[in-house]
């Protein structure tokens, strides 16, 4: 059965009640030959042939299927294990959405309530709400939580220089209009200087886009001490070796969650995880899962405090975020479930030692140095002989290897320098080839 | 309905009264019962300056999240602190130990253009009506 709206009853007194006698009439205003033109499209093919057209279009491609790929910035391969799909992958879970009438779906819910209490073991903090889009998005929300605990009074975030550029960006698009004062710097006690008591939060990222990794109980205490929030951007993955931000006073921990159990998938869909202290959770952004009771006295989930959200508080809402990235969260779930905290361990332990290993032998080579101010987990800073860009394309082209990240786009004194990401993806075998491709860029 | 007939009435359903040079204020015995299970309120800072309709807080219960107006301009010198642990006071007591703020009023003739408590309880059967 067609399911059309509208009866034609319906459209006659429709267009009645505008005065034009026919829909045709509603396109008078577009010239006649643009109206219905010619399209040229080819004849048509058969599904089969259609499939053979776009492989051989993707095999066009390289991918990081197809060569080893020493490029982070953000977005990491890490490995994830075939039972995070086998569970995504359930009918009963394959939805990207948080259920309408949510408490029908316990399932959902139990699972949404378990990952929130992993972020939070993670992290080291006392609430997780139930996702965000992205690290960058929930990097933007720390920010208007860290306003709304301060009601609004304070203006000012100081950002340090080394959070990842693409969420600083972010975090000026989501707050533009806001009348607020955003305010970088690079080093520690330059970011200490910006903070007075005007600072609604100070954000800092754990390990830093750099790859570098430092006691940031100073910064927390420097925070703390003029009122404002500490925001700290965490890579998870680094979480399982690193001491949680939790323990170093950050009053909210956000960041990028792909790293647990979903792929690069093409730059998305990605998965910003948020967690924060109890006191300020009538201030958190998104949705919140909670554990409770049924009336029979058995173990039940709910969404809870939606009344921070904007589908009661309108224009009041914590945020305009009313959902979560549900089908993303529930594969850092089943990651997180898997591996367990050995787990977790285990694969910082493995992300920690190859990357120095690469760097150690990296740093030896003629025409490059690693910089080495400060530790680093599995990422670190080449400074290279020539442009980052001539370096990539040699080896790409000659290699098959994807290169680093140039710095140079975002740092003017990182010219010719590349960060370069080693994970548990990079075998041995994969690590010497760089080494050795590297040495041929010195012996130009 | 229970009225304070000490207190003056404002149309978004607070009271306020005198205590000494000061207004002591809440919301009213009709404003609980229609929110019902009150399970959180936010008040505002002591020293804040707010004027007559501004926002002074939330008050949150199982079924809705309302706004607080005030109903008269003033500098906020006290908040009901028993209400960030005991929210259910304001069900239980509205006049008294559900008090919500006190302020020094900026303009105290404001007070006379509230309601009377026979003017409000007609507001409230007016606004039952529609």
């Amino acid at each position: 059965m067609p399911f059309i709206p509208h009866s034609e009853a319906d459209r006659k007194a429709m267009l009645e009640a505008i005065g034009v006698r026919s829909i045709e009439d509603l396109f008078e205003d577009v010239p006649e030959h643009a109206r219905f033109p010619e399209l040229r499209l080819p004849r048509g093919v058969s599904e089969m042939e259609v499939r053979w057209e776009l492989e051989t279009l993707a095999q066009a491609n390289f991918t990081t299927a197809d060569g080893p790929c020493f490029l982070g910035a953000g977005a990491y391969r890490h490995f994830v294990p075939a039972v995070v799909d086998a569970v995504l992958r359930r009918g009963e879970f394959y939805t990207a959405y948080t259920p309408y009438q949510p408490e029908i779906s316990q399932g959902t819910l139990q699972a949404i309530f378990e990952y929130q209490t992993m972020i939070c073991e993670l992290t080291g903090m006392e609430v997780s709400n139930a996702s965000h889009y992205d690290g960058a998005t929930a990097t933007a929300e720390a920010v208007i939580t860290a306003l709304n605990v301060h009601r609004r009074k304070r203006r000012r975030v100081v950002l340090s220089r080394y959070v990842h550029p693409e969420y600083r960006e972010v975090v000026r698009t989501y707050t533009q209009g806001m009348g607020l004062e955003i305010v970088e710097a690079e080093e520690a006690a330059d970011l200490k200087g910006l903070l007075n008591g005007e600072t609604a939060c100070l954000i800092v990222q754990y390990p830093d886009f750099l790859g570098r990794f430092e006691d940031l109980t100073p910064l927390a205490e420097a925070a703390h001490a003029v009122g404002a929030l500490f925001v700290v951007v965490a890579d998870p993955i680094a979480l399982g070796l690193l001491k949680p931000p939790g323990e170093f006073g950050a009053d909210v921990v956000v960041g990028e969650g792909q790293g647990m159990g979903a792929g690069l998938n093409f730059g998305g869909p990605y998965l910003g995880f948020f967690a924060t202290r109890m006191k300020y959770v009538r201030k958190m952004a998104g949705r919140l899962v909670g554990q409770t009771v049924d009336a029979e006295g058995k173990r039940g989930f709910v969404l809870t405090l939606s009344t921070r959200e904007q589908h009661i508080r309108r224009e009041k809402a914590t945020s305009n975020i009313c959902t979560n990235q549900g089908l993303v969260a529930l594969a850092a779930a089943v990651y997180m479930a898997a591996l367990g905290k050995c787990g977790m361990r285990k694969v910082a332990e493995l992300c920690y030692h190859k990357a120095h290993y690469a760097a150690d032998r990296i740093d030896a080579l003629d025409g490059f140095s690693v910089l080495r101010d400060k530790p680093f987990f599995k990422e670190f800073v080449v400074r290279c002989p020539r442009p980052v860009q001539e370096i990539n394309d040699y080896l790409l082209d000659e290699w098959g290897i994807i290169g680093g990240y140039d710095l140079g786009r975002d740092y003017p004194h990182l010219e010719n320098h590349m960060l370069l990401c080693v994970t548990e993806m990079n075998p041995r075998e994969e690590i010497d080839t760089l080494v050795e491709a590297l040495g041929e860029v010195g012996s130009w | 309905m229970k009225l304070d007939p000490e207190a003056r009435y404002a149309k978004t359903h607070e009271w306020a009264r005198w205590d000494g040079d000061e207004i002591v204020c809440g919301i009213t015995d009709h404003a609980q019962e229609s929110l019902s299970d009150i399970v959180y309120v936010e008040l505002p800072e002591v020293g804040d300056m707010l004027e007559k309709g501004d926002v002074f807080g939330v008050v949150e219960s199982v079924k809705a999240a309302s706004d607080l107006y005030m109903p008269m301009g003033g500098e906020i010198t006290a908040i009901n602190e028993a209400l960030e642990d005991a929210p259910e006071l304001i069900n239980q007591d509205p006049y008294g130990e559900g008090w919500m703020i006190r302020f020094k009023p900026s303009d105290p003739a404001e007070f006379d253009a509230l309601m009377d408590p026979a003017e409000y309880e007609a507001f409230v059967a007016e606004e039952e009506g529609e």
